[in-house]
C-alpha cells in the first residue's frame, strides 16, 4: 500500500515492539512498512524470553517503563480474545530464600502497591508451601501477585504483525537498513532489499538500535549493551511441579532466575544475565546450564527427576541505563525506541500507543481481526479436530494443516526457526529425530533458508571406503 | 472403537507381536502407527543386514520393514497409520488422534512398542549457537533415504556406537563426506565398528574428544573440539549426533508409570507387564538399544504373554520377585521383576555393563547364590543370564565381583 511518495511510517525492526508499533500505526490509518534484517520476524531479542505477561509490580515507580507495561498488559487483556491469544492467569510468587531477601519483601510489596497493583498478598513459608507443595522447604516467605500471567510470546507478536498487515502494512524481510537521508519532508532509506521512502521512521531495531541511530543521524543518545540470558526447558511432566510463576526477590540489575511453566506445557528455568559485546551470538554454555539446573532444583527439588528437552539463549537489548530510551524528534521525522531490555513482551502494546501519541496520531479502533492458531497445551489444539491432515511433529503434536497454515500466513515462515515459532515443530523432546524428513518434504521450496538440498549422486567422490 | 489387542508402534517388535497374535486367533488386532508407513526405524535405514533371524535372508531396512508389515497384514492384523496415541488410560483405554480428529479405543490388552530415539543436543550438553545443520542419525536417514536430500556436506560426527557406523553409510549414500568422527570416551563404543575401522570410509577418528561448542548463525560453520581440557576449532557445515539412545517413553511419563533410570524405559515384570492392568511393553522401548531382530523376538514373546493374559493364564503380578542391581558396573538389568514360569516369559535376564568389565555375575537371594557366571563384557554386548530354576519370594539381588 505504498503511496507514491512512499510510506507514512517505516518501522525498523520486526521484533515484538516493532510489530506492535506497526500494528498501532496501521490501525490508526497510516501506511506502514516494516523493515527486518533477518530471514523472518522475531529473529533478534524477541526470539527468546520467559513468556510472562508482567504486571509491572517491580518496575521503577513513575517510570515510562511502568506506564507502558501497565498499558500493554491492559490492552493485551482487551484484545486477546478477539485474536485468539492465550492467557494463563496463574499468578506469581515472589520468594525470599535468605534473611536479606526476607527483609526486602515489605519494600517490594509497598512498591507493587504504589505501582497500582492491588492484589498483593503477603505469605508465610507455610502458606507458600500449601499453595505450592513442590517448593523447597528452605523458602522463608514471600508474596503473591495474582495478575502475573503466562502468554504465548510468539503468537502474540505474530498476531500484532498479522493485524498490521490486515490494515495494509507491508513487511520486508532481509531488508537491513544500510543508511538513510532526511530530505525535505521524508526519509530516503537504503536497505539491502532496495530503497524505501517514509515520512516518519521509527527505530525499533532492538539489539542494533544505537547502530541504526548512528546510521541515520550520525549519533546515538544511548549505547546498546547486549545482555545474554540462557534458559533450560524441562519436558512436560515437570509442569506439574508448580502452578505459579516463581520469582526471586529481584537484584539491582535484573529480575533474577525465574521458574515457570510455559503456555505450551513445559517448565523453564532462566534467564541468566551476562553482559557481552556480540549482538548476534547468543551461545549456550554447558557450565551455566548446569548452574541453572542446580538453581531450579533448589527451588523445586522435584526437578531432579525431570528431563530437560531444550536449552536456549537470547540477548536483551539493554542500554547503559536501566530505563527505556524512547525519544521523538518530529522535526527530523524520527522516533527512537531503544533499550527495551527485558519487559518488551509485556510492554509492547503500551510502547506502541506511547509512540503513536508522540507522533501525534489519533488512536483508532481496529477494523480487521484475525484468529491465531491455538498452540497452548490445554487449548483446542488442531490435532483434536477433524481434517487436521495428520500429526507431523509427534512430540508437540503439530499437524500438517497447522504447518501449511504457517507457510501461507499473512507473513509466512521463511526459515525453520520461523516455522518453529509459529507452530512449535521440533521444539519438543526429540528435537527433530522423528519429523525432520517429513518437515523437509513439506517445506521444500518454501523457505528462504531451506532445511536440506538434493543429495549428490551415490558414492560422492571416489575416494570413499 | 474396540479391539482385542491394541499395539502402539509398527516397528519390528509391534509388527512381530501383531502377526503372532493374529496367527494365534487372538481376535481383532489393531496396530496404531503415527507415521504414514509401517516399519519403524528400519524403514529409513538403507543398509543391510536385516532379516537373518526373521526371514533367513539378508535384506535392506526398507524391504525388511515392508516384509514385516506384509506378514502382520497377511496374518489378519489391522495396521492403522497416521494414528497417534496421545494418552494411555486404565481400562485399557487409549486416546487417539488421526487426520479425522480424536477418538478412543478400548482393548483387552495393549502392547507398547514405541521404540527409541537418539539423545538430542541439549541432553549431551553441547554449548554454542543453534544454527541449522545439527541432526541425529535418525533425522539424517529420513532425509537421505526417504527424501534423497542432504542437510550438510562436511559434518562432524559425534559418537562411535553401532549406529554411528550406520550414519557413516548414510553419509556415503548421500555423497556427504564427514570431516571427522569424534568419541568422547577412550574406546570405540562398538567393537563391531572397530573391526571396520580400516574402512571407516576415509574419515578421521579422534578418541577422548568431544564437541564443546557449535558455531554458526544460519548454518553450522564449525565446532570447538575438546580433548583433555584443550579446545580447538574445526570447520564443518553440520553436526551429526549419533546414538545415546533413550526410550520413547512419553506415554508412560504422562500416565505416571514407573521407569528405570538405567534403561530409561518402563519397569517390567518377566511377562513384559508395566504395572497398569492389561498393559505390556516390548522392543527398544524397554532399553535402548538392541537390534531389530532382538526386538522382533521380543515382540513374538510378548504376543504369547498377551494371548495367555487374554485367556487368564498368566501368573498374578503379586507373585513377582523384585530384581535389584547391586553394582555400579552394571548399567541395567531387565526385567526388573522376576516371575514364575508361564507363556511368553523373559527366561533370561538382559544385562548391559557401563564399562568393559571382567568378573563374576551372581544372582543372590538370602545370601544363597542362585546363579553364577564368569563374564568378560563390553558395553556394546548384551549379557544374558538364565533365570534361576527355583526362587523364594525375597528380592533377588544381582551382584558383580570384578576380577583383574
Amino acid at each position: 500500500m505504498a503511496k507514491a511518495a512512499g510510506y507514512d511510517v517505516a518501522v525498523i525492526g520486526a521484533g515484538v515492539v516493532g510489530c506492535a508499533i506497526a500494528r498501532r500505526f496501521a490501525i490508526d490509518g497510516a501506511s506502514v512498512v516494516i523493515l527486518e534484517r533477518g530471514h523472518d520476524v522475531l529473529d533478534g531479542a524477541s526470539k527468546a524470553n520467559s513468556a510472562i505477561l508482567h504486571t509491572g509490580f517491580d518496575a521503577p515507580p513513575g517510570s515510562l517503563e511502568l506506564d507502558c507495561i501497565r498499558a500493554g498488559h491492559a490492552e493485551y487483556l482487551e484484545i486477546r480474545e478477539r485474536l485468539n491469544l492465550p492467557l494463563d492467569r496463574c499468578g506469581a510468587l515472589v520468594l525470599a530464600w535468605t534473611e536479606e531477601q526476607t527483609a526486602a519483601l515489605p519494600a517490594l510489596m509497598d512498591q507493587a502497591r504504589r505501582n497500582g497493583i492491588a492484589d498483593i498478598d503477603p505469605l508465610t513459608a507455610g502458606e507458600l508451601r500449601r499453595l505450592e507443595p513442590g517448593l523447597a522447604a528452605s523458602v522463608q516467605g514471600g508474596f503473591r501477585v495474582a495478575d502475573e500471567s503466562l502468554i504465548d510470546p510468539w503468537s502474540a507478536a505474530h498476531a500484532y504483525l498479522y493485524q498490521a498487515i490486515a490494515h495494509g502494512a507491508d513487511l520486508r524481510c532481509r531488508a537491513e537498513v544500510a543508511g538513510g537521508r532526511r530530505l525535505a519532508d521524508h526519509w530516503q532509506l537504503d536497505t539491502t532489499a532496495g530503497p524505501c521512502a517514509a515520512g516518519l521512521v521509527v527505530n525499533a531495531a532492538g539489539l542494533w538500535g544505537d547502530h541504526v541511530a548512528r546510521l541515520l543521524t550520525g549519533e546515538s543518545f544511548f549505547e546498546i549493551r547486549p545482555r545474554k540470558g540462557q534458559f533450560i526447558v524441562y519436558d512436560k511432566p515437570a509442569a506439574a511441579l508448580t502452578r505459579h510463576i516463581l520469582l526471586p526477590v529481584p537484584g539491582k540489575r535484573t529480575k533474577g532466575v525465574v521458574v515457570c511453566r510455559t503456555i505450551y506445557g513445559n517448565l523453564l528455568v532462566g534467564p541468566t544475565a551476562e553482559e557481552q559485546e556480540s549482538r548476534d551470538e547468543a551461545g549456550l554454555v554447558p557450565e551455566t546450564l548446569e548452574t541453572l539446573r542446580r538453581t531450579g532444583r533448589k527451588i523445586l527439588p522435584g526437578l531432579a527427576e525431570c528431563e530437560i528437552t531444550a536449552a536456549y539463549a537470547g540477548l536483551r537489548p539493554a542500554s547503559e541505563e536501566k530505563s527505556y530510551r524512547i525519544r521523538a524528534d518530529l522535526s527530523e521525522g524520527l522516533i527512537t525506541v531503544g533499550g527495551i531490555r527485558s519487559t518488551g513482551l509485556s510492554a509492547a502494546l503500551g510502547i506502541a500507543t506511547h509512540v503513536a501519541r508522540l507522533a501525534g496520531r489519533q488512536a483508532a479502533r481496529p477494523v480487521h481481526w484475525l484468529r491465531m492458531p491455538v498452540l497452548d497445551q490445554f487449548g483446542a489444539r488442531d490435532w483434536r479436530a477433524p481434517g487436521n491432515d495428520g500429526i507431523v511433529c509427534h512430540c508437540e503434536l503439530v499437524t500438517r494443516r497447522e504447518i501449511e497454515a504457517a507457510l501461507s500466513a499473512p507473513a509466512p515462515a521463511h526459515s525453520l526457526a520461523g516455522l518453529k515459532r509459529r507452530t512449535r515443530v521440533t521444539m519438543g523432546r526429540c528435537q527433530g529425530f522423528y519429523c525432520t524428513a517429513e518437515l523437509a518434504r513439506i517445506t521444500k521450496g518454501r523457505l528462504s533458508q531451506p532445511m536440506s538440498r538434493p543429495a549428490d549422486r551415490r558414492g560422492g567422490n571416489g575416494d570413499a571406503g | 472403537m474396540q479391539a482385542d489387542v491394541a499395539i502402539i508402534g509398527a516397528g519390528p517388535a509391534g509388527l512381530a507381536a501383531a502377526a503372532e497374535l493374529a496367527r494365534r486367533g487372538a481376535g481383532r488386532i489393531v496396530v496404531l502407527e503415527r507415521e504414514a508407513e509401517p516399519g519403524g526405524i528400519p524403514r529409513h535405514c538403507g543398509h543391510s543386514p536385516y532379516g537373518m533371524r526373521e526371514f533367513r535372508r539378508i535384506m535392506g531396512g526398507a524391504a525388511y520393514a515392508a516384509r514385516l508389515a506384509a506378514a502382520a497384514n497377511r496374518a489378519g492384523a489391522e495396521i492403522r497409520c497416521r494414528t497417534t496415541v496421545t494418552a494411555i488410560r486404565p481400562g485399557p483405554e487409549l486416546e487417539l488422534s488421526s487426520p479425522d480428529g480424536i477418538a478412543r479405543l478400548s482393548a483387552g490388552a495393549v502392547l507398547l512398542a514405541t521404540g527409541t530415539r537418539e539423545s538430542s543436543r541439549v541432553q549431551r550438553m553441547i554449548g554454542g549457537q543453534k544454527p541449522g545443520g545439527i541432526l541425529t542419525t535418525g533425522a539424517l536417514q529420513g532425509l537421505v533415504h526417504l527424501n534423497h536430500q542432504i542437510p550438510f556436506r562436511r559434518p562432524v560426527i559425534l559418537g562411535s556406537e553401532l549406529v554411528s557406523f550406520s550414519a557413516l553409510l548414510t553419509c556415503r549414500t548421500g555423497g556427504i563426506r564427514p570431516v571427522m568422527m569424534v568419541e568422547p570416551g577412550p574406546h570405540l563404543r562398538s567393537r563391531r565398528l572397530a573391526a571396520l575401522l580400516p574402512g571407516l570410509l576415509g574419515v578421521k577418528l579422534r578418541l577422548n574428544t568431544g564437541i564443546a561448542a557449535i558455531h554458526g548463525d544460519g548454518q553450522v560453520t564449525g565446532v570447538t573440539l575438546e580433548r583433555d581440557g584443550r579446545g580447538w576449532h574445526l570447520d564443518a557445515d553440520g553436526v551429526l549426533l549419533t546414538g545415546e539412545f533413550r526410550s520413547e517413553a512419553t506415554l508412560l511419563a504422562a500416565a505416571g508409570i514407573a521407569r528405570d533410570a538405567g534403561t530409561t524405559g518402563p519397569v517390567i515384570d518377566a511377562f513384559g507387564r508395566i504395572g497398569m492392568d492389561g498393559y505390556f511393553a516390548a522392543g527398544n522401548l524397554l532399553r535402548p538399544v538392541e537390534t531389530a531382530g532382538a526386538c522382533w523376538a521380543e515382540g513374538r514373546r510378548a504376543a504369547r504373554a498377551i494371548a495367555a493374559h487374554l485367556s487368564g493364564r498368566l501368573p498374578d503380578a503379586e507373585q513377582g520377585v523384585p530384581l535389584t542391581v547391586e553394582s555400579n558396573a552394571i548399567r541395567y538389568a531387565l526385567p526388573q521383576m522376576l516371575m514364575p514360569e508361564g507363556p511368553g516369559r523373559h527366561d533370561r535376564i538382559q544385562i548391559r555393563f557401563a564399562h568393559p568389565s571382567y568378573g563374576v555375575l551372581e544372582l543372590v537371594q538370602d545370601e544363597a547364590v542362585l546363579v553364577s557366571r564368569h563374564v568378560s563384557a563390553r558395553p556394546d554386548q548384551r549379557i544374558m543370564l538364565p533365570l534361576p530354576e527355583r526362587m523364594g519370594s525375597d528380592p533377588v539381588r544381582l551382584r558383580f565381583r570384578a576380577r583383574t
